[in-house]
């Protein structure tokens, strides 16, 4: 189907496929590879974009208040409070949004905020939940960004034990029905049921390690989900909080709604009482060859193709267990891969990878005067919203198509109009696309009826809407 | 652009043209086919992602398990809408219930794919590809309908802005969803096209995108549910529009909080089919809609006011000509030893036999051949017949 009627320079490669995107105030790097790999001491994980984000201790401190007047008051008031916590969840939503982009637009390390956002959509939440919403921008900045140049068993843990997770995958309220709290509850109202929500567990299993059909078996969800129980938020739901223990982010286990009993999962037992034991079972998980392939093949699917070579995936397997889960080394392995550095541009650009190398293309530093969010939402996707905890898809099929390119075409338009007189897309075209541009782009640029026609022109390009 | 009418007559015209010549090449020539197929059938694939719970959508009260099992989720059968001796209608479904009572809604129960696990993404792969197993097939079912017909009716439409599985595939179809963003000029769109020209797969994509730009009356219409519901409906009345369409709808998966949100979504579905009756007026009497999910949820609620992922599910015929006012289902029963893999609705029904023999008898496809393209793979049983009337 792809008809490659231009190949891509190393320096494009390393601006446009890792990178994202060219900025027309930066050079051409001269030595692609040590241009990514100096990225590793560049890299800011709480950057200047990000500043103005609450703390999810703040937040989770908030909503635990919110949810406590709203128990007291009446319907009315109910009615007003659930208004105004709507609106507050919309804005610093939108705020946070705002802040993930602008990052992406003037961060000195481009390659590596391209993996936060690989791996925030590996470790999808989805903020249809209002309670999601709220935490979403705080996740990402305190669970994903420290980590990226990190251990992955360590991102595991911090994703995991963070509120947004816990609330998104209904783990918050899973309890082992032969629980202290089970059992006191089941004497007060023996009509309600109480009892596990294996929903945290599957996932975990299916998407955030192993990979599905893996080896695993609906029973070894079940047991993992009963050695999960207990798993909770500081101050919501069940159960009293003295004596617990409150980790920085509100994570907190809460013995009495723990599952007794040893379990055994995928073959091993687990003889820990209390939080370690679904800490050694996720721990073994971080560590298992198959959670190896299957970071392998989504990463080598990200910078390769939607159809990963198997030498790559092997090589990166490799170092993944080698290594014990050292995320720098996959990177340093990627980047001296040949299979990352084919001249032809075998990935079609996600629509949130198009708008920000266009932003960036543009020369925008921030995002004054567009709003970023609702723009992501019409392209299709929305930020921190796939609909799904397997996040967005990685393949063209998913977003090459009539109607979202349409989209495209609009917001080039739209985003081309106040910049005509400003930028030249004849040159702007050669310098973002580094050499790589096809002689019909380049004509259909110069015979545009306007500056701004041209530079439209330039970000629907069958080059630029690539990588 | 493309005429869709123009197309007809031109093969229309072909054919009698080369008939009249009287090749004998040409009996093997698919236009054979084609030209006894020749009917103006919609069909409407809505796919519930996320796994909708079969047993509070078409409910078995009569079941002396289910009450049990369900607890605080049953539904009380006394506001639902009684079908007959063993099922109920959730009665958030209204419209639903007012097409069963005219004969024009049929449900069936335990039905599954050929898929038994229990992931969402492999469970709809399987649902949209119509292979056996999770990435096995590389296109759609409802993609490979579309070689088996008429090209007058091989137009296809996923009212979306990307086009979903089961709409991938070797045939180029097109996508539609409203904009809020400005319009494209129609210089830029001169310009775009010419652009593409040399690139096939953008070339094929923009094509069709111009294509249903076309179609929609107020391009950039309002983005609410119910004018995009009625959108769906005008883009498949028109006499030259899209004769197979696919509607997504999602938030189906109810670890918590099921009562209320199953019923919030068996609204909106409800709203849906009731702008697609309403809006495609006498074309209605020769639509179909099947509404299916990749799998069910578990029989017994969970601990935390929902259900789990499951496996067989209920599936909804609905349209003017569905042989419907009533229940197909081989009851499995909710008995404890009656469950699959003692949680979970049994599957008593192939979801590809069923899609198989409506489509068989809609578009008047030989019953084998469709079979072998749409689901290759599948063991499927006898197709039924008389699901439609006609």
């Amino acid at each position: 189907m792809l008809t490659s009627v231009f190949d891509m320079s190393p320096a494009a490669i390393a601006t446009n496929r890792f990178g994202l995107g060219s900025r027309p105030d930066e050079a051409a790097p001269a030595d692609p590879k040590k241009w990514l790999l100096a990225q590793f001491s560049l890299y800011q994980p709480a950057p200047a974009a990000w500043a103005n984000q609450t703390k999810t201790s703040v937040l989770l401190a908030d909503y635990v208040k919110k949810q406590m007047e709203m128990r007291k008051a009446d319907e009315e008031e109910k009615k007003s409070a659930k208004r105004m916590f709507k609106r507050e969840v919309r804005d610093d939503y939108l705020a946070a949004v705002r802040a993930r982009a602008e990052a992406a637009l003037t961060t000195p390390s481009p390659f590596i905020e391209r993996l936060v956002h690989f791996w925030a959509n590996h470790f999808a939440i989805s903020i249809e939940k209002p309670a999601v919403a709220d935490f979403a921008g705080a996740f990402e900045l305190e669970a994903i960004r420290p980590y990226v140049l990190g251990n992955f068993k360590d991102m595991l843990f911090a994703v995991e034990q963070h509120p947004a997770m816990l609330l998104y995958l209904d783990q918050a309220r899973s309890i082992g029905p032969q629980s202290m709290a089970a059992r006191r509850a089941a004497e007060r109202q023996p009509d309600k049921k109480r009892g596990l929500n294996e929903n945290l567990a599957r996932e975990i299993m299916e998407l955030h390690t192993l990979g599905v059909r893996s080896g695993y078996t609906q029973a070894d969800v079940t047991e993992f989900a009963r050695a999960m129980t207990g798993w909770s938020i500081a101050g919501i739901g069940n159960g009293k909080e003295r004596n617990n223990d409150v980790d920085t982010n509100g994570f907190m286990f809460r013995p009495q709604l723990h599952e007794p009993g040893n379990r055994t999962i995928m073959g091993k037992r687990y003889n820990q009482t209390g939080k370690a034991q679904a800490t050694a079972v996720l721990a073994d998980l971080a560590a298992s060859p198959a959670t190896a392939t299957h970071i392998a093949t989504k990463l080598a699917r990200h910078f390769v193709s939607d159809t990963p070579p198997a030498s790559l995936i092997d090589r990166l397997s490799k170092v993944f267990l080698q290594d014990g889960g050292n995320l720098t080394s996959l990177y340093r392995t990627l980047v001296e891969a040949p299979e990352t550095w084919a001249p032809t541009p075998a990935k079609f650009k996600t629509p949130w990878e198009w708008v920000i190398s266009s932003l960036r293309g543009l020369g925008r530093q921030n995002l004054d005067g567009i709003n970023i969010a609702p723009i992501l939402n019409q392209l299709g996707q929305p930020v921190w919203r796939p609909g799904s905890p397997a996040g967005y898809d990685d393949i063209a099929g998913t977003w090459a198509a009539p109607n979202a390119l349409m989209r495209r075409v609009e917001l080039a338009q739209r985003l081309a109009a106040p910049l005509g007189d400003k930028l030249d897309a004849r040159k702007l075209g050669e310098k973002l696309l580094i050499g790589a541009i096809s002689t019909q782009t380049q004509t259909a640029i110069a015979r545009s009826e306007s500056a701004s026609t041209g530079l439209a022109l330039l970000l629907v390009s069958p080059e630029f809407l690539r990588r | 652009m493309r005429s869709p009418t123009m197309d007809t007559q031109m093969n229309r015209r072909d054919f009698l043209r080369l008939l009249t010549v009287g090749t004998g090449v040409l009996l093997a020539s698919p236009y054979i086919t084609f030209a006894s197929a020749e009917t103006d059938r919609r069909f409407i694939f809505i796919i519930q992602r996320g796994a909708a719970d079969g047993l509070n959508t078409v409910i078995p009260y009569a079941d002396p398990a289910y009450a049990k099992l369900r607890g605080a989720l049953a539904i009380d059968v006394s506001k639902a809408t009684r079908l007959d001796s063993l099922f109920a209608l959730h009665p958030s479904l209204v419209e639903t219930a007012k097409l069963y009572a005219s004969g024009q809604a049929l449900f069936v129960h335990a039905v599954a794919s050929p898929y038994r696990d229990r992931s969402h993404f492999d469970g709809q792969n399987v649902l949209e590809t119509g292979g056996t197993a999770p990435y096995q097939m590389k296109d759609g079912w409802l993609n490979r309908l579309l070689t088996l017909l008429p090209k007058s009716q091989s137009e296809a439409i996923a009212f979306a802005s990307t086009v979903p599985m089961a709409l991938r595939g070797k045939v180029e179809v097109t996508s539609y969803a409203p904009s809020a963003l400005p319009q494209a000029s129609d210089d830029l769109l001169m310009r775009v096209s010419q652009l593409y020209s040399n690139d096939a797969q953008l070339h094929a994509l923009w094509m069709a995108a111009m294509d249903a730009r076309s179609m929609a009356d107020e391009p950039g219409s309002k983005q609410d549910p119910a004018s995009f519901d009625k959108l769906a409906a005008s883009f498949l009345a028109r006499a030259d529009g899209p004769r197979i369409a696919m509607i997504e709808t999602g938030g189906w998966d109810t670890h918590t909080g099921q009562e209320g949100r199953l019923a919030r979504q068996l609204k909106a579905l409800d709203t849906l089919v009731a702008s697609l009756r309403e809006g495609l007026g006498q074309t209605w009497q020769k639509t179909t809609i099947v509404v299916a999910t990749e799998f069910g949820r578990t029989a017994a609620a969970n601990g935390t006011g929902g259900t789990d992922h499951g496996t067989a599910s209920a599936t909804m015929i609905l349209g003017g000509d569905v042989n419907g006012g009533r229940v197909i289902a081989d009851w499995p029963g909710l008995g404890n030893s009656a469950l699959y893999e003692g949680r979970d609705l049994k599957p008593t029904t192939h979801l590809d036999t069923l899609i198989s023999s409506i489509i068989a008898q809609g578009f008047g496809v030989d019953p084998e051949k469709l079979a072998a393209t749409l689901f290759p793979d599948s063991k499927l049983s006898k197709l039924t017949t008389g699901l439609l009337r006609s």
